[in-house]
């Protein structure tokens, strides 16, 4: 007991220099699109959620989409999104980078809930860059969860689901 | 143009035709040329015949210009539609996000919940509402929230009812920094793999493992105040001090570590606890947990009998596969628990799982071999091990129906417990 106590105050005691933050911002919305876009953030284009892609949004989160509006950002055949979804209590703020060879990039930019923080590293997010969308609207790969954050886990891949519908729709849209 | 000026050109051979047809007789007359008259009339002709199309062109050409400026008008129309719409978008997602048009508590109330219904045929036939949870939480501002659970359980409460009433969680948790937290109050102990975490759908089996039951003992939760968070991107911690267990000294039950949950009802508060939990999550779907645990006097100054608890375990799920494994073990000092052999109380058990999407859900396959024992500080036969095997349904991510077996192997004067478990389970 006194060893684990030891070590946790030696690898923790300067993390708690650090102020308490309120919502945990990892990255506002506006640097990970420049960062997606290198600098280049494209005006920003909006997808209209009528009927049919409320029902299709509402297959993939289980529930009716909040908007009536998607903004997005698209460059050439790069879209990028800014969506969110609740984990357990409180919705998980996340940016969403897909181009024809599916994710290249996911980033848990805001983050509400106690516990389950460790889905917003890469050794999770990194499973999902070159998932794709199956005709049934799952994802094409496996993602692995993480015990004590299955809920989070859960948002994140209705979110890389919902993101990868939507950019298709945007492809094919005339606006 | 009009059709009376598409007059196809003649070809040559009905030129030549012409000629040879018409040409000798007009030879008779060609000698003589047209009159004034004549020529003053083919021009009158033709004059109208340009004025006529003219006038056409005239007409085409308004026309044209009427088009023109009709689709000009159509596409600002169309820009100052799609204005309005933007704008209307707009307002019904401020009117929709905004809610209520005064703040209130509740918005900051959040309402969950599980339960689960078991029936056990075989040695013991029943059928209970084992369990049914409701969490109430509350953020008070951005850092600091309440968490509380309240639990019924086998449906009645009362005197002389199979059922409780009980406060399984109601702290304060306070963010200190961006990755740690105080948590005060009623709180979990961070043992095991099912004592944080036991809503129905999260684990396999009706009823919840026999190791974790005896040895753990979940559920238990205490009263105390501690510290959680993340040391690193794949380690989480948490360290408290709370209230204790408190063992009956006397009868079948002495030293026996489930016995001695107070549940902080009126609990003895003469010798607390320590406890520490570390979490690593070496990749996606592969974790590690370990928990060390102090009291000075577990019969609460009765007796003086020092208790620690070790707990390892592992929880893997890659793909379809999953293996859980755990081992925890009680050590307790002084006399009178090594005369009952129960100065060692030890379980593990090992779960190796599948699950697989159907058409209509998911469903896991899950076998389960435990051993455990109250009284290992003896040298006779004291264990019990019990093999479960059986299946889960989720028609939905938070519902879910088991079927189980469950073969129980007691040892000597005690009578094992042999069952089928059916039960359906939801958490919200």
């Amino acid at each position: 007991m006194a060893l684990l106590l030891c070590a946790l105050t030696f690898a923790g005691v300067n993390q708690f220099t650090r102020p308490a933050a309120a919502a945990t911002v990892y990255q506002t919305p506006e640097r990970f699109l420049e960062e997606a876009f290198a600098g280049e953030t494209p005006q920003t284009k909006t997808l209209w959620i009528t009927k049919r892609r409320k029902e299709a949004a509402h297959q993939i989160l289980g529930r009716n989409p909040d908007v009536l509006r998607q903004r997005y950002w698209r460059l050439g055949n790069q879209t990028a999104w800014i969506l969110e979804e609740i984990g357990k209590e409180h919705p998980i703020t996340t940016g969403i980078l897909i181009d024809d060879n599916g994710i290249q990039r996911i980033r848990v930019l805001i983050y509400r809930e106690n516990r389950g923080q460790e889905v917003r590293h890469p050794f999770f997010t990194k499973q999902f860059e070159g998932a794709t969308l199956k005709s049934d609207r799952t994802l094409g790969r496996q993602i692995d969860g993480i015990s004590g954050a299955t809920l989070s886990v859960r948002a994140l891949k209705r979110l890389a689901r919902l993101a990868l519908y939507l950019h298709n729709e945007a492809m094919e849209a005339h606006d | 143009m009009s059709a009376s000026l598409r007059r196809p050109f003649p070809s040559l051979p009905a030129l030549a035709f012409g000629c040879a047809v018409f040409l000798p007789p007009l030879a008779a007359v060609a000698q003589e040329p047209p009159s004034r008259e004549e020529m003053w009339q083919t021009i009158l002709t033709q004059q109208e015949q340009i004025q006529t199309l003219t006038k056409r062109l005239d007409d085409a050409t308004h026309r044209l210009d009427d088009t023109t400026k009709k689709v000009e008008t159509t596409e600002k129309k169309i820009v100052a539609t799609e204005e309005r719409i933007e704008a209307t978008g707009a307002m019904v997602e401020q009117v929709r996000g905004a809610g209520s048009t005064e703040p209130g508590w509740w918005q900051q109330t959040s309402l969950g919940g599980y339960g689960e219904l078991h029936y056990n045929a075989g040695d013991k036939d029943e059928v209970d509402f084992h369990r049914f949870v409701l969490f109430f939480n509350h953020a008070f501002s951005d850092r600091v929230r309440l968490f509380t659970e309240l639990e019924l359980e086998h449906s009645l409460a009362g005197e002389g009812k199979n059922g409780e009433v009980e406060l399984e969680q109601a702290y304060i948790q306070i963010d200190l920094t961006e990755n740690h937290r105080a948590n005060l109050g009623l709180q979990l102990l961070p043992v095991g793999l099912l004592n944080i975490t036991h809503e129905p759908p999260t684990f396999f089996g009706v009823e919840r493992n026999p190791v974790e039951t005896n040895i753990i003992p979940t559920t238990w939760w205490e009263a105390g105040a501690g510290v959680s968070g993340e040391l690193s991107e794949n380690v989480r911690y948490d360290i408290l001090a709370h209230s204790g267990l408190e063992t009956p000294i006397t009868g079948g039950s002495a030293f026996k570590i489930r016995s001695g949950r107070k549940k902080v009802s009126n609990a003895s508060a003469d010798d607390g606890a320590y406890t520490g939990h570390l979490n690593w999550t070496a990749l996606p779907g592969v974790a590690f947990g370990v928990t060390g645990q102090y009291q000075s006097d577990l019969t609460q100054g009765a007796l003086d009998v020092a208790a620690t608890l070790v707990e390892l375990h592992t929880d893997i799920r890659r793909g379809p596969w999953g293996l859980r494994a755990l081992y925890a073990r009680w050590d307790l000092d002084g006399a009178a628990p090594e005369a009952l052999g129960r100065d060692v109380q030890d379980g593990w058990y090992i779960e190796p799982s599948y699950r697989f999407r159907t058409g209509i859900g998911e469903m896991g396959l899950f076998a389960r071999f435990n051993q455990w024992d109250n009284n290992a500080g003896l040298s006779g036969d004291t264990q019990f091990q019990q093999i479960d095997f059986g299946i889960n349904y989720w028609p939905h991510e938070d519902v879910v129906l088991k079927a189980d077996v469950q073969i129980q192997d007691a040892p000597m004067g005690e009578t094992g417990d042999d069952r089928l478990n059916l039960g359906v389970g939801f958490q919200f």
